[in-house]
């Protein structure tokens, strides 16, 4: 057994309405790589911010180094020793990676000792960077690597990391994991949290699961299946979606040299993208966020308009048609912002319906709408895709982001699409949910449709797609089946490490 | 410490409870403002909302003017709600009103003295094209050049106060007029008369439109899918465009409708209470048409029944400066109080009041 670095002992935290820690404890020992696993809305995120001093908890205590430990705020948390990498970078584009520094720093040190230091703290812990360089030109997985650095300059003795490797490649996530085993041997504690299981299993040597508030099991992840482990967080065994045996049929949706401006100042250029999605058949899009999926998303689904032959659906040319054009013909899409722009917040479930179904669910007479037969598709999707509501009359934004999920997939799923484009189809929703959404994926394909899924998790998308390719800014990678292809292919097809070089990690 | 927590849909009793709360709240703080000044409060508040309609003396003449004065508040009123809804800000109301009373104005001066029927329907549709086309310029130069409507509407209102000035002296001046600026005046030419539909009760030809601009327009946002688009426009700009719509139309059809209301809305004032075009012939209305937009909640039938109290305090207004020697200035705030307390109790229809020590994270 390790030495103790930190003991949690029944910490609570309530909101009004919801208790979001209930009476958890467990305890971390020094240089402990410990993960923090639990489904969206377990108390991961309220847990953590109450060890960072972000949060105050209602009662219960924490020990630190066998002293007690309240931090008032993360200024006294970091005094402490306890760092913390957050999932979303606050960094400043247009400033240097040392200025980014220097600005999460309580005393920050000389420009030309920091940037010294800086690069002491890279080479050792095999995270190259260069202090000189723009935030803005580096890649997300660097970017990471300056949030990261920031912290071992403070030298902590807990590091926690809230879903480290969710913007990173296979080949940044192994070099990652190699920074955190050495950090490890070191003696730096680790606080990792995630959902990803096969991650955990190959890096954490306890785990601690949440599930409800609550502490459900400790356990060490590497002798527990990921099966064992996704329904100690659930709380429930769920089906393991099943794949029907189909032949492809023709190509229903063809995209050929598709080239585009994003329409957002910040966005990805589309370039020279081609490919071709038979009936029958799903077609899996990874690759790191922000490397064009939500301007190829747009691009099909007539947010973008590009020049007509560059879509081809079913043969016809209609890259110069609008969404609506697009949605009566069949080719539905879904994008990955629910709030906004799959749906609109402040209106109700059945206006949201509306919003996508009104041409082809008959929803409309001349203009007119039919709100009774809109209420009744609404029921229809609340019913098949179980929809937690109090009913069609609900605004979108009173639903939990995993509810609303499940009706922005469940709206073009009832609508028989022919061709259905979704990004992000499963993001934050819970497992059983998220196993339901992509049955229905793939039991849409069993029926003949063509289905590109795009997403960021890869293990979603070897779980439905038949054939992959990666998007690595705004370009598309070859092709492959799904059948027989490794991670370390999959790694390269996303951009491999982009140019970082493996570091030579003597641990 | 009083934190505001967001409710996670707004309150349907607060949105109905929170006109009537502003009009009693305004009511009060009025009545004090009526106190500080030396007049009688309660006599004050009855002067401005009871007397109009039900004084002995006054009333024979004050309730006519409640539709005469409401008319056009309501039909530019619903013009600018249609481009509220959809997070189009046109402010240039007034100017719209103007033009399309000098074009409407222009159009029968033009066939005087024809005695035909159909004189009287041409200036109607003259008066709309003239407001439509001035609220074109805004549209197609947020459409083309991404300028903003709302400047640009606003800053076409002192434009058209200028051509206003100009043809009242000039172009459209009355050649027996001796010499005087101002048109000929329209309530001698029959022809060209917007008429009391129903005699004595105030209700002339807009009165009639603004109903039907009501009806039209319950129709359009609640059962027309172009209406549903116009609200997804305003409430989501880029659910809209994923649901297929055109951004560009959406402001060219919010301004051009508005813009059109608001012109014939002058025609009917120019051609009927007004009676003829004169260099201080607007009077506000394309301006108070925005609050009596908010007050109504930008509901077609809220704004039917804020156009009507908006008028209420105008007429009641008058009565009380009259009778009790009220300051003018101190009418135009207890006006301003009823938006004020409207937007302020508004706050409740999406967030309630929470007692206590809160979250800072």
């Amino acid at each position: 057994m390790r030495e103790t670095l930190l003991e949690i002992k029944g910490l609570t935290k309530a909101y009004p309405g919801v208790i979001a820690n209930s009476d958890v404890s467990f305890s971390i020992g020094r240089g402990e790589v410990h993960a923090l696993l639990g489904e969206n809305g377990a108390g991961k995120s309220t847990l953590v911010k109450m060890i960072y001093g972000l949060v105050k908890p209602d009662s219960g205590s924490m020990r630190l180094n066998g002293s007690a430990f309240a931090p008032q705020d993360p200024h006294a948390a970091r005094a402490s020793g306890v760092a913390m990498v957050f999932q979303h970078f606050s960094l400043f584009e247009a400033l240097s990676v040392a200025e980014n520094v220097a600005l999460g720093m309580e005393n920050p040190p000389k420009p030309r000792d920091l940037a010294r230091q800086i690069r002491e703290v890279s080479e050792t812990y095999g995270l190259p960077l260069d202090p000189d360089r723009t935030v803005g030109g580096l890649s997300a997985g660097e970017r990471q690597r300056v949030e990261i650095i920031r912290c071992l300059l403070q030298e902590p003795k807990l590091l926690i990391m809230d879903e480290p490797t969710s913007v990173l490649t296979p080949q940044e996530v192994e070099i990652l994991f190699q920074t955190l085993r050495k950090l490890s041997a070191e003696g730096t504690a680790i606080l990792y949290i995630s959902h990803k299981l096969e991650e955990i299993r190959s890096l954490c040597e306890t785990a601690t699961i949440l599930r409800l508030g609550k502490v459900v099991e400790t356990c060490d992840p590497r002798d527990t299946t990921a099966r064992q482990l996704a329904e100690l967080m659930v709380g429930a065994s769920f089906d393991a979606v099943t794949r029907e045996a189909r032949a492809p049929g023709a190509v229903r949706l063809a995209v050929h040299n598709l080239s585009a401006r994003s329409p957002n100042a910040f966005g990805t250029a589309l370039k020279d993208v081609s490919f071709e999605v038979r009936a029958g058949e799903v077609l899996g899009i990874g690759g790191v966020a922000g490397n064009g999926q939500d301007e190829l998303l747009a691009a099909l689904s007539g947010e973008i308009v590009t020049r007509p032959e560059m879509v081809e659906f079913d043969g016809t040319p209609v890259g110069g048609q609008g969404p609506e054009a697009r949605r009566t013909a069949g080719l539905l899409s879904a994008p990955e912002e629910r709030l906004g722009h799959a749906a609109a917040p402040d209106m109700s479930l059945t206006e949201n319906a509306i919003l996508t179904a009104a041409a082809r669910e008959g929803l409309m007479k001349n203009g007119f709408l039919d709100w009774s037969g809109a209420r009744g598709f609404t029921e229809k999707v609340i019913k098949a895709f179980d929809v937690r509501t109090p009913g069609p009359g609900t605004a979108a934004r009173a639903l939990s982001g995993g509810n609303l999920q499940k009706f922005v997939i469940g709206r073009e799923v009832m609508q028989r699409p022919e061709v259905l484009v979704v990004n992000q189809p499963t993001w934050g929703v819970d497992a059983a949910a998220a196993a339901a959404i992509r049955q229905a994926l793939l039991h849409l394909a069993g029926e003949g449709a063509a289905v590109v899924v795009i997403s960021q998790d890869l293990d979603e998308l070897m779980e439905v797609a038949d054939r992959f390719a990666a998007l690595n800014e705004g370009r598309l990678s070859d092709i492959r089946p799904v059948q027989g292809l490794t991670v370390e292919q999959i790694g390269l097809m996303m951009g491999g490490a982009h140019d970082m070089e493996v570091a030579h990690v003597e641990a | 410490m009083i934190h505001l927590v967001k409710r996670p849909q707004p309150s349907r009793v607060w949105t109905a409870v929170t006109p009537l709360l502003a009009v009693v709240l305004t009511m009060i703080v009025g009545g004090i403002m009526f106190a500080a000044l030396g007049k009688p409060p309660l006599e004050a508040i009855r002067t401005i909302f009871w007397d109009p309609l039900f004084h002995p003396q006054f009333a024979a003449y004050s309730r006519p003017q409640l539709l005469v004065k409401a008319g056009p508040l309501i039909l530019i009123a619903i013009g600018l709600s249609i481009g509220f809804r959809a997070g189009i800000w046109n402010i240039g109301a007034e100017g719209q009103y103007i033009m399309g009373a000098i074009t409407g104005a222009a159009v029968g001066l033009a066939f005087y003295p024809l005695d035909s029927f159909i004189v009287f329907p041409l200036m109607v549709i003259a008066g709309a094209l003239g407001g439509w086309a001035w609220g074109m310029i805004p549209a197609l130069l947020k459409v083309k050049f991404g300028t903003n409507e709302i400047l640009v509407s606003l800053m076409l209102v002192y434009v058209a106060e200028a051509w206003l000035a100009s043809v009242s002296s000039g172009l459209l001046k009355n050649p027996e007029g001796r010499g005087f600026p101002g048109s000929r005046n329209f309530q001698q030419y029959d022809a060209g008369a917007n008429t009391e539909v129903i005699a004595g009760t105030g209700m002339h030809w807009g009165v009639v439109a603004a109903f039907v601009a009501v009806i039209f327009a319950y129709v359009l946002l609640t059962r027309h899918i172009r209406g549903f688009h116009i609200r997804l426009t305003g409430e989501a700009p880029r659910a809209a465009r994923f649901a297929g719509v055109n951004p560009g139309r959406v402001v060219i059809f919010c301004l051009g409708l508005s813009g059109a209301l608001a012109g014939m809305a002058g025609l009917f004032e120019v051609s009927g209470p007004a009676g003829q075009i004169t260099i201080d012939f607007n009077s506000g209305y394309g301006f108070t048409a925005i609050i009596v937009a908010f007050l109504g909640r930008l509901h077609p039938v809220g704004i039917l029944l804020a156009g009507l109290l908006m008028a209420l305090t105008y007429i009641g207004g008058e009565l009380a400066q009259l009778m009790l020697g009220l300051p003018g200035a101190s009418i135009q705030l207890f006006q301003g109080m009823l938006l004020f307390f409207l937007l302020a109790t508004d706050v409740f229809t999406n967030y309630r009041l929470q007692f206590g020590q809160g979250e800072t994270a």
